[in-house]
């Protein structure tokens, strides 16, 4: 004969098991971030965030290393953006070129006020040095403090701003 | 600050293995302690059901990995273990009123499962991308409002519960309305994915609400009209809301406008209020609806009064299987399924349930935000709100939150037409889901045959 006991574990445990289903299915919804993984940089990369308006200009002069001999470091590989509107955005760069700006032609699409359309342009020549040139941008391109005029030779660890927004190249 | 990178996809079949044989194995528990609770012993023909039951579920999930192996691994251990549920409780329902398996209602419905998950494989096998639906367009809406329309039909129509919702063609009876749930879905998605930009851009702006022209309010009145013809007409309250509201619901995933779903509940607000006025059915509901223990109410119906009754016996943990009286509610498998699981699993059993109808919608919403292709977006959005707006109208009619009307909770009621819809549902989302998962091509290999070299033009 059947116990009440042994119906009362059935049942309780038909909950308890309905239940770890449901946790079991939230548990493979929590992988579900499924195409994407996203990684934390580390805090060596992030610049001082107190007050992103205005970067202090001495920044890029410490953020830069001494100058690597030409050729003997690989160049940069990617453009980072450490502070403005789209901080934490990362792109490879390409030799052929790679356009900073408002307009949407641009490889990298600022959503800010204080940039051009066609505002930079960076770039490698053909010994493999690579360049970073100003478009006639309104407000100017920076290489660390000093507003540039001509296209100037720019290595990884090269801090640029453009209107309020903090670029940095690296390997 | 954070880099977004993409890694390769995985297919989760194994995954959605495992959960399968739980959901498997949930019911076949179930289905024992419902034999030990009313007969005490395990019921004659245990192993057969379970391995029947396990062997459909299998021949589905052998299908997704042949034909649609990135296809969202949880929809179909949720959905099994929600039809296996509904079996129990039918069945126990089944031996309350007497009935022995061979002739009662659970074996019927075994079989309309086994019918339904051999449609939804077909649909897998027919539909492989489900954009060829989008051709499809005005002919699934022209069918789908044949379709509410016909239980209106002299000789077809027929007359049960108080609702003209049904259609009998000799011995079969058939609830047309939850097919055309998805055919609606389907021209909805088709016809605003067309439109959705005059319907969004063009209006004008009042107290910040942007208006769409007269011309582009056409559709939703027309969409208006026809859900209160249904409420009118065929008195079903439920699949009224349900069409107007996945309608409204479609409108404004497709155009991002709140005008539209301040429009439509205004809408149906006024309607309902017109129908409330003029029909003496729709009184008698707002009257269960609202004084549910007063005479009169019991007088017409004490269905909800017993449901709600049944549910308060069950308390927290419930009575357990066979050992509660849902029967004494009238329409306790289909309509009334909810408080009978109320009862004998507790609100603990419940809320189990109600989760996993939480779980089911949102990994549609998750299939309609991950595919690429507008129409797919909205058919996966507009047939997972679908269900979500069904399960709400079901539960909130049985706990007082709105007026009782009769749809079935999907999945779970006992009923041929329902599960065929829901399941042939739930294989739509997984095609989608299917192509929502599917990694993308290797950029590698697409830039390098766009840079050969055509053997005609030299580029360099």
């Amino acid at each position: 004969m059947l116990s009440e006991l042994t119906l009362t574990v059935l049942r309780l445990g038909l909950l308890v098991l309905l239940w770890m289903f449901v946790f079991a299915v939230v548990g493979v919804l929590r992988g579900d971030l499924y195409g994407t993984r996203v990684d934390r940089r580390g805090s060596s990369h992030t610049p001082a965030r107190g007050n992103p308006q205005i970067p202090p200009p001495a920044e890029g002069r410490r953020a830069r290393p001494p100058k690597p001999p030409r050729g003997a470091r690989k160049g940069p590989t990617r453009l980072v953006v450490t502070a403005g509107p789209l901080s934490g955005t990362t792109l490879p760069l390409r030799a052929a070129g790679t356009l900073v700006g408002r307009s949407p032609e641009c490889a990298l699409v600022l959503d800010d006020d204080y940039a051009s359309g066609r505002h930079a342009r960076i770039y490698q020549t053909d010994d493999g040095t690579w360049m970073l040139e100003d478009l006639r941008s309104t407000n100017g391109t920076y290489l660390g403090s000093t507003r540039i005029t001509e296209p100037r030779e720019v290595a990884a660890g090269s801090v640029l701003r453009i209107g309020q927004t903090m670029l940095e190249l690296q390997r | 600050m954070s880099i977004v990178s993409s890694v390769a996809p995985r297919s989760g079949r194994t995954t959605e293995l495992i959960l399968l044989l739980g959901a498997v194995g949930i019911v076949g528990l179930a289905y024992v302690n419902l034999g030990l609770a009313t007969t005490g012993s395990i019921p004659p023909g245990f192993a057969a059901l379970g391995l029947g039951y396990l062997g459909v579920a299998l021949a589905f999930h052998v299908v997704l990995r042949w034909k649609a192996r990135y296809a969202d691994p949880l929809l179909l251990p949720i959905v099994t273990l929600l039809n296996g549920l509904g079996l129990v409780m039918i069945h126990r329902i089944d031996i309350a009123r007497g009935r022995d398996i061979t002739d009662g209602v659970a074996l019927r419905q075994l079989m309309w499962s086994a019918l339904a998950v051999a449609i939804a494989t077909a649909v897998l096998f027919v539909v492989r991308d489900h954009r060829i639906l989008r051709r499809y367009t005005w002919i699934a809406g022209a069918a789908g409002f044949v379709l509410l329309l016909l239980p209106l039909m002299p000789v077809i129509g027929n007359s049960e519960f108080g609702s003209r919702i049904w259609i009998r063609l000799g011995p079969l009876s058939f609830q047309p309305g939850e097919v055309a749930k998805l055919l609606l879905a389907v021209f909805f998605a088709g016809y605003l994915v067309q439109t959705r930009d005059a319907l969004s851009v063009a209006g004008r702006k009042i107290l910040g609400l942007t208006l769409p022209r007269a011309r582009d309010l056409g559709p939703i009145l027309i969409a208006w009209l026809a859900s209160l013809g249904v409420l009118v007409f065929e008195r079903d309250l439920g699949s009224s809301l349900l069409f107007f509201g996945l309608f409204v619901a479609m409108l404004y995933v497709a155009t991002e406008r709140v005008s539209w779903i301040a429009i439509g509940l205004t809408l149906f607000v006024a309607g309902a209020y017109l129908a409330y006025l003029m029909f003496g059915h729709v009184q008698t509901r707002v009257l269960l609806w609202l004084h549910t223990f007063s005479p009169d109410a019991l007088e017409t119906s004490d269905q909800l009064a017993k449901g709600l009754m049944g549910m308060a016996a069950g308390g927290m943990v419930g009575t357990g299987l066979g050992r509660g009286r849902p029967d004494l509610t009238y329409l306790a498998e289909s309509d009334f399924i909810i408080p009978s699981f109320g009862e004998e699993l507790g609100m603990i059993g419940l809320f189990a349930i109600l989760v996993l109808y939480v779980l089911l919608v949102e990994r549609g919403l998750r299939t309609s935000l991950g595919t690429r292709d507008g129409f797919g977006k909205l058919l996966a959005a507009g047939l997972s709100f679908s269900l979500a707006l069904q399960c709400f109208v079901v539960v909130g009619g049985v706990t007082r939150v709105i007026p009782l009307t009769g749809l079935t909770a999907p999945f779970l009621s006992s009923g041929g037409s329902s599960l065929l819809a829901n399941w042939t549902l739930v294989a739509i989302l997984l095609r989608i889901s299917d192509h929502a998962r599917r990694p993308l091509p290797d950029e590698r290999q697409q830039a390098a045959v766009g840079e050969a070299a055509t053997q005609v033009v030299k580029v360099r």
